[in-house]
């Protein structure tokens, strides 16, 4: 097991929090909570050791944009790819946004 | 396999994870989590065994209703771990348990349901978790006495070890086909008593002994159901306001005994056998 995190400019704090996804295999869980305003942090467990560029790279893809809203994110990885690893942040953010049905 | 239209509407409950099957059993309204993923009850075993953990420790437990009837439902997540019980997770599931028996007793009826998809005690966690299966039982035994205590086992897991008899402990329980009830898995079985008596790779063999089918024929399941939502969750609302029956299962020791007599361990045992024994001396099949 591996631990990462990862800091990133951003916007207001998110609207609510969400979760995706499972610790399953090829499958990772997604937690965002509304962040402090202005920064989002990213805490990443994963059992595949000795990956820290593929996730700063998927990472950064997808926070680097400081227009998105301040979240908290924990991530839960149990090897997952990145395709995986993008389509369960997306479906978590997806319910952060105000619009998202609240459940 | 005839109604097409049926197949292609049906949704599989089987594929669904933990939290989304409770929210499609239970109704709309007024459905809500109890320890959920952001209390972050998580195991303290599995980091320092550098392991992940999941935020709810694989076990969701929701409360709401079903029809009119009060229910609270524990779903063990088959993916996480392989659907193993923790310490954290199986206290979750003994806790509701416990506060279901506290609202039995106070004239307030909560049913609980137990979407059990687990091979047991998570091995890491050895005795912390066989203590919280052993206050499951004891809490399912005292729920029993007021009210229905619903198992479902629906796959792809089955049900094995230390839950297995929580399982049997139920006072109905619901499987489907693609389920499994059995103290010990056939890799278990087999490592323990050989190949020749249990080949863990012979799939149709080891689903006609331990298979859903098999246990409801030999009266160790009361029903079978469907790999389909809306099938699952209408048995469930008719067992939920159903007065339970007598637990011969739990209660009639002397009928099972004088099965195991009539048992010769040197003869293989098949589905056809099995069952004509049970039907001899329990009734069953």
């Amino acid at each position: 097991m591996q631990t990462l995190s990862f800091d990133y400019p951003a916007g207001p704090p998110a609207a609510r929090r969400a979760l995706a996804g499972v610790v399953g295999s090829g499958d990772l869980e997604v937690l965002l909570e509304p962040g402090d305003s202005g920064r989002t942090t990213v805490a990443i467990a994963t059992s595949v050791d000795g990956v820290d560029e593929i996730w700063r790279a998927v990472i950064d893809r997808i926070f680097a944009d400081d227009g998105l809203p301040a979240l908290k994110v924990e991530i839960n990885d149990f090897g997952a790819t990145p395709a995986v690893v993008r389509l369960r942040i997306a479906q978590a953010m997806e319910q952060t946004s105000p619009e998202a049905r609240h459940d | 396999m005839t109604d097409v239209a049926a197949l292609l509407q049906r949704q599989s409950f089987v594929e669904l994870p933990a939290r989304s099957r409770c929210q499609h059993l239970l109704d709309d309204a007024d459905q809500r989590e109890l320890l959920g993923p952001f209390e972050r009850l998580t195991s303290p075993w599995l980091p320092k065994q550098n392991i992940v953990t999941q935020s709810d420790d694989g076990v969701v437990i929701m409360r709401g209703t079903l029809g009119d009837t009060k229910v609270v439902i524990a779903a063990v997540e088959p993916a996480f771990q392989g659907g193993s019980m923790g310490e954290v997770g199986g206290a979750k599931i003994a806790g509701a348990l416990a506060c279901a028996l506290a609202d039995a007793e106070n004239g307030d009826p909560v049913v609980p349901i137990l979407l059990l998809e687990t091979g047991g005690v998570r091995l890491q966690e050895a005795n912390c978790g066989l203590a919280a299966i052993a206050e499951i039982h004891d809490m399912i035994v005292a729920l029993r006495e007021h009210g229905p205590v619903i198992g479902v086992i629906t796959g792809p897991v089955g049900c094995f070890g230390g839950m297995s008899i929580a399982a049997g402990l139920c006072s109905e329980l619901i499987v489907t086909r693609e389920a499994r009830l059995g103290l010990n898995g056939p890799q278990v079985i087999e490592q323990e008593a050989g190949v020749d008596e249990f080949d863990s790779r012979d799939r149709p063999m080891i689903w006609s002994l331990l298979g859903g089918e098999q246990r409801v024929a030999t009266g160790l399941a009361e029903a079978l159901v469907g790999d389909d939502v809306a099938a699952i969750r209408d048995l469930l609302a008719r067992h939920v306001t159903a007065s339970p029956k007598p637990l011969a299962r739990t209660t009639d020791i002397a009928r099972f005994e004088a099965l195991l007599e009539t048992v010769a361990p040197t003869e293989r045992a098949t589905a056809r056998t099995t069952r004509d024994a049970f039907a001899q001396t329990t009734g069953a099949a």
